[in-house]
């Protein structure tokens, strides 16, 4: 379920740079910001569907042997 | 002059399975190396039935990790050069530390030792599976070949999976990342390695070399989540690997390490030339931060060559090269021997001015990382972040900035977790694939040329010679090191041996037009002619 709330998250999230583009030519400053702040959430999204389940166990468990 | 030089990449690859965390990591990198050994041979037979037109079968179905490594043709890969620990010594920790994962593998034929197609060795170092790439003549074909190794690490994991998910294996699925600490104390390193002419004055190699390795960390560094060895403290520093460095110069790579490491093995003419073997510097996935690598070093060794670096003489390099990694303004001062101070972008910029009056013509590939340094520079003095499209360590700082606004703190587990993955070789897994692939992250190659390098030896090193030999001759091989191989003709016990004191020798242009010959010892008599 989660994981089709994102995909439906990332599908509109596409279509939507093509209308800030146009408010970008009235309100400039603001539309970059708000492109910004958005952008940066889709990449948080798509980054947060390939983390390791619990990342607490993960970062736990890789524990390394020292080397060269 | 210019950057051309032979130089090559160590990537020693933390290595993980998370069904078993604490299964002996030596037994996980011997499992690796031979899964790719069984795999890239497997392909390789494969060819040569379908240059007879027999039956295309699928050479991946046939992987069977150990089963088929067992071939007694498979021993001819393993090198006379010594090895850290022999098959005997590796049966015995794992017999001792994992039980069950050893009693399925015959220790006998394990591989510890893989000359690859592409003229790189794929072997067992210790308690990870490292990949050294082949001599390289230039940064950018540096970057390329190492890439290729990331490529080859990949497919292995994936090939290990494959075979976990299908049948009734012994072996838990392995991941390996490129990165150079697990966070909680222990490092492995990635290392560079370049040619230098033997008469090069080690001095004041050293004493140019230091401010160099304390700040280029600033282009180079992969980026960490946590402060001290053991991330004892919360936060986000530049480097991987600055923490773990104590001292100045020494022999040892494992212990008390040096900035700059005076071990001398040219594996080439010892007459001729010296080895210079780095060990401070990180694991580079992002192509731009390994070009900067290996092109600004080679940069700088010419103007060392040219007795022309700029004369700057830290107070305490290793303390200098913790705060450069630590400051994320990148305007911290380093105080000088000589009671004054400087920045690490002063030192950076005094090395790019020096080499750009060098490099009074620089070719176009020279050309390409002085622009590429002074770009870099510049951006990093007015605005870091603009590098997080260009930069392992920008890239990774920005990422986790996206989440300290949304309200984590730096000890939280996710951020040390983004850390651990943004280095998983898995293209659908690793985070620094996923941010090329979201076009967040620019690269130099596409992965049709990393897929080929990963294949094939560069064509202008004697690298050709030895990735040729194992793809051409593979039962022939005796032995296979950086600078001698041995084969041996089926109809006879006469070994033959070839020397390759010069690495810029045994290329394609010598070697090709023989390859037609229906034995290797034939080549190597032409050669040694």
């Amino acid at each position: 379920m989660e994981r089709q709330q994102q995909q439906a998250q990332q599908q509109m999230s596409s279509s939507a740079p093509l209308e800030q583009s146009q408010l970008q030519i009235s309100h400039q400053t603001a539309e970059v910001n708000q492109n910004l702040v958005s952008e940066v959430d889709d990449i948080l999204a798509e980054i947060d569907g390939l983390l390791e389940e619990n990342a607490e166990d993960f970062v736990k468990g890789f524990v390394q042997k020292g080397g060269e | 002059m210019g950057v051309s030089r032979i130089m090559g990449a160590e990537t020693e690859y933390g290595v993980f399975a998370p069904q078993k965390p604490s299964a002996n990591p030596t037994v996980l990198s011997a499992f690796v190396v031979n899964t790719y050994d069984t795999l890239f041979k497997q392909e390789l037979a494969a060819q040569v039935e379908a240059q007879w037109e027999y039956s295309s079968e699928t050479p991946l179905d046939d992987a069977r990790g150990f089963s088929v490594a067992r071939q007694d043709a498979h021993r001819s890969q393993l090198t006379h050069e010594s090895k850290v620990l022999t098959s005997e010594d590796i049966a015995a920790e794992a017999l001792s530390q994992a039980g069950h994962f050893a009693e399925r593998i015959d220790w006998d034929a394990v591989t510890m030792n893989s000359i690859l197609p592409n003229g790189a060795r794929f072997y067992v170092d210790h308690a990870h599976p490292e990949y050294s790439s082949p001599e390289t003549s230039n940064p950018r074909d540096c970057v390329l070949w190492d890439a290729a190794g990331d490529y080859i690490a990949a497919r292995t994991v994936a090939t290990i999976e494959g075979v976990a998910a299908t049948e009734q294996s012994a072996m838990p699925v392995v991941n390996l990342y490129k990165n150079n600490t697990d966070g909680k104390g222990q490092s492995y390193g990635s290392h560079e390695n370049y040619l230098l002419p033997r008469d090069i004055d080690f001095e004041a190699l050293t004493q140019a070399l230091l401010p160099f390795f304390a700040t280029r960390q600033i282009m180079t560094g992969a980026g960490r989540v946590g402060i001290g060895p053991a991330g004892e403290k919360a936060g986000f520093q530049i480097s991987q690997r600055a923490d773990f460095f104590e001292r100045t110069v020494g022999l040892e790579t494992t212990i008390r390490r040096p900035m700059v490491n005076t071990r001398d093995e040219p594996h080439a003419s010892s007459e001729k030339y010296r080895r210079l073997h780095v060990i401070s510097g990180d694991a580079n996935l992002a192509h731009s931060s390994n070009l900067l690598k290996f092109g600004t070093m080679s940069l700088v060794l010419n103007l060392i060559e040219a007795g022309a670096a700029p004369v700057i003489i830290l107070a305490d390099p290793v303390s200098a090269m913790h705060t450069v990694s630590h400051d994320l303004t990148l305007r911290a001062t380093l105080p000088l021997a000589d009671g004054g101070e400087t920045t690490a972008l002063n030192i950076q910029r005094s090395y790019l001015q020096a080499a750009r009056a060098l490099e009074e013509t620089p070719d176009t590939a020279t050309a390409e990382v002085l622009d590429l340094w002074e770009n870099i520079l510049d951006a990093l003095e007015h605005d870091p972040l603009s590098l997080a499209g260009t930069l392992d360590w920008v890239a990774k700082y920005s990422l986790m900035l996206g989440y300290i606004k949304q309200g984590l703190e730096w000890s939280d587990p996710k951020l040390a977790a983004i850390d651990l993955q943004y280095s998983d070789v898995r293209p659908g897994k690793g985070l620094y694939h996923k941010l090329v692939a979201l076009g967040r992250l620019s690269t130099i190659f596409d992965e049709s040329q990393i897929a080929e390098a990963a294949a094939n030896p560069p064509r202008d090193t004697r690298a050709f010679l030895r990735g040729k030999l194992i793809t051409t001759w593979p039962d022939e091989v005796v032995g296979a090191n950086w600078d001698t191989l041995s084969v041996r003709n089926p109809l006879s016990v006469d070994l033959h041996r070839l020397q390759m004191g010069e690495p810029l020798g045994f290329n394609a242009e010598v070697v090709e037009p023989h390859l037609g010959l229906e034995h290797a010892d034939q080549l190597f008599e032409i050669l040694n002619g």
